[in-house]
């Protein structure tokens, strides 16, 4: 399988340190890629190339070159990473082109994507060995290091802390009160909101397991699909010795409702809180109540 | 989108699923029409978004007249789980030997379709015992799928071959219209041994809907869920008094969860994104103002990449030009938010360090 960890932060140098890696930003040139990209560059994040199809030979900002296509600024820069702004409808064409030339973490930001479309990219990704996060995914930091994603950087602290999550703004919420309780976070991973993801829980929860640096992890679920509950069948099948904490959002969401993300819905019982809780308890894995009640169970587990 | 029973069933008719005759109708004019061409005894089936509906009562036998008008305008009236009656079909009474159950669903983790079957149809999914299921992939259900079901299920020779059909036509519907949901429950076995969908509930990609100009005329939504879908928000409304609102799905339904864990009883449900404006929430807050049953607003907003005194601007425009007279009881957690309280020292607007101190707030307002 394709390392996360690897991807983003390079090997370890003879000092000690992580490498800054090489990122694409495609649909660079947009208002809300290029919103990001300045805040990704002030983070620290190496973007090397822009992609916008139509206008290559521009530069952003006086400095990255912007190519007409990926295959073009893969050559040009050899990155392995992409991050993706582009309109939902045409998401699927500039996953291909990602995933087509090289490219090997795809982070999928737009909202909207059909579902059929997110499947297709997904196959290919697979093809690939290459991984995708999203869509709909805030993305994915490494504190410290490197942040691909549309995440505000000031709730994230470097730590040993994983923090995987379907909403984005109970990510920032829950790291926020993580750092302050002092548990800086060593990844967080956005899994997305849609009802088909490119990185399911149980891959994001298996990219980061075996990091020797991680000493615990927060899974921030909610209401739809069974990938809450199929990590937990997994965590209790492979055993996994590191404290976890979860949280669960829409426990009260009413029923055939769809509660802001295409992916939060309850089906009968298929999606439902209380399903995703239960297994959550088979698995030893305390579930916080509320938001600020994660980084106190956490504190709990580490201790015990 | 949720299609209701009659668009289903018309999706049903156009890829060649057999359906009872039925007529669909929104005003008791049409309706008396529809009864005179359909001919007594017919069923009254309310359409509404939710299941369960056959035990609220919106299901009623009609042989006459007289029970026409007496029971069309009570169904027509009817609220089940807080949603309205979008409107009323008149369905012939089917000669039922045996009810089945058959479905095709998106199965989110697998990311295949999947088909459940079950000899022991006509309760909602979770109730259905003795269930088939088959993951088939992404494609159309083969032949040979779609026999072995029908046999796993009990079905023979001219029945085996009708199911098989008919499983393969479902599929070919769920393919083409980018659906996650295709249910047909109850599948009946009529007594002259044919079989036919009696009920069916269908949900199509709401984010493939600019593919899909065919399914627009049943796009069903109230007029302040069309408002916010314009701004770019995502509304639920319910029959509670305290509109919710906040920024990312997954913040909203925390917070609407603490609400309803403190007595509260939510009227909204709104997330107006991740990258909250000044506009964007002083929209919010319009489309909050025309909700007359509303007594408090509560905000929960995590301001990152936006700033809180941007969101603090736009309660303040909304006072100036009073639009809202509702208190507010808020936590604007984030960039300047020390600024953003100091904006709104003299508001109406109460500001909280905490959600959970807002909720108690907000609940004793609306408890009054």
């Amino acid at each position: 399988m394709t390392d996360i960890y690897e991807i983003l932060r390079g090997k370890k140098d003879a000092d000690g340190n992580y490498q800054k890696q090489p990122v694409i930003v495609q649909g660079i040139t947009g208002k809300y890629g290029s919103t990001h990209t300045k805040l990704m560059l002030e983070y620290g994040t190496n973007i090397v190339a822009g992609v916008t199809p139509g206008k290559g030979g521009q530069k952003f900002e006086d400095k990255i070159p912007v190519y007409n296509s990926v295959k073009e600024a893969v050559d040009a820069t050899g990155a392995e990473i992409s991050i993706v702004f582009v309109p939902a409808k045409f998401f699927l064409d500039a996953a291909k082109d990602a995933l087509n030339s090289g490219i090997k973490l795809l982070v999928a930001i737009p909202e909207h994507v059909p579902i059929r479309d997110a499947m297709e990219a997904i196959e290919l990704a697979k093809q690939k060995d290459a991984i995708m996060i999203g869509p709909n995914t805030p993305g994915v930091i490494v504190p410290g290091l490197i942040k691909v994603g549309i995440m505000p950087a000031s709730p994230f602290s470097s730590g040993k802390v994983a923090v995987l999550s379907k909403s984005g703004t109970l990510l920032y919420e829950i790291s926020n009160n993580l750092t302050s309780a002092g548990f800086g976070q060593n990844i967080t991973i956005g899994i997305g909101g849609d009802p088909v993801n490119g990185t399911r829980m149980i891959d994001a929860f298996d990219m980061v397991k075996d990091d020797p640096e991680l000493e615990a992890m927060v899974v921030v679920g909610e209401i739809g699909g069974d990938s809450e509950e199929i990590l937990a069948q997994h965590i209790i099948d492979t055993g996994f010795s590191k404290p976890i904490v979860g949280y669960i959002a829409g426990r009260q969401a009413p029923k055939e409702k769809r509660m802001g993300h295409a992916g939060a819905i309850v089906m009968g019982t298929y999606g439902s809180a209380e399903s995703k809780i239960s297994m959550f308890a088979k698995a030893n894995i305390p579930v916080a109540k509320r938001p600020g009640e994660v980084a106190v169970l956490l504190a709990g587990k580490m201790n015990s | 989108m949720r299609l209701l029973e009659y668009q289903a069933k018309e999706l049903f008719k156009e890829f060649g699923i057999r359906t009872p005759p039925s007529i669909s109708s929104k005003d008791i004019e049409k309706g008396r029409k529809d009864a005179k061409e359909l001919g007594y005894p017919f069923v009254i089936k309310v359409q509404v978004p939710v299941g369960g509906r056959g035990k609220a009562g919106g299901i009623q036998k009609c042989n006459s007249d007289d029970e026409f008008e007496l029971k069309y305008p009570q169904l027509l009236n009817m609220s089940i789980k807080g949603e309205k009656t979008r409107a009323i079909l008149l369905e012939k009474m089917a000669d039922i030997e045996k009810e089945l159950y058959l479905s095709l669903f998106l199965n989110r983790s697998k990311r295949c379709y999947t088909i459940i079957a079950s000899s022991e149809g006509g309760v909602e999914i979770e109730s259905v015992k003795n269930q088939t299921i088959r993951e088939v992939g992404l494609g159309d259900v083969d032949t040979q799928t779609a026999k072995e079901v029908a046999n796993e299920i009990g079905l023979k020779d001219s029945q085996e071959e009708q199911f098989v059909e008919m499983l393969q036509k479902l599929s070919k519907l769920t393919i083409e219209k980018e659906a996650e949901l295709a249910e047909i429950n109850p599948l009946a076995i009529l007594k002259d041994g044919t079989l036919m969908a009696l009920d069916g509930k269908v949900m199509t990609d709401d984010n493939s809907n600019f593919r899909h100009e065919e399914l627009q005329k049943y796009q069903e939504k109230s007029a302040l869920e069309e408002q916010a879908e314009k701004s770019g928000f995502s509304l639920v409304e319910l029959d509670g008094n305290i509109a919710v609102i906040g920024n990312g799905a997954g913040l909203v339904m925390s917070t609407f969860d603490l609400v309803t864990d403190n007595g509260g009883k939510p009227a909204t449900f709104l997330d107006v994104g991740g990258g909250a404006t000044t506009e964007s929430v002083y929209e919010a807050l319009t489309l909050i103002s025309k909700m007359s049953r509303v007594k408090g607003i509560l905000v929960n907003l995590y301001g990152g990449i936006v700033k809180t005194t941007t969101v603090a601007e736009a309660f303040i425009q909304a006072y100036n030009n009073n639009l809202i007279d509702l208190p507010v009881f808020a936590r604007l957690m984030g960039t300047e938010s020390d600024k953003a309280k100091e904006m709104l020292k003299d508001t109406k607007t109460k500001m909280f360090d905490s959600i959970e101190e807002a909720i108690n707030g907000v609940v004793m307002e609306a408890n009054k």
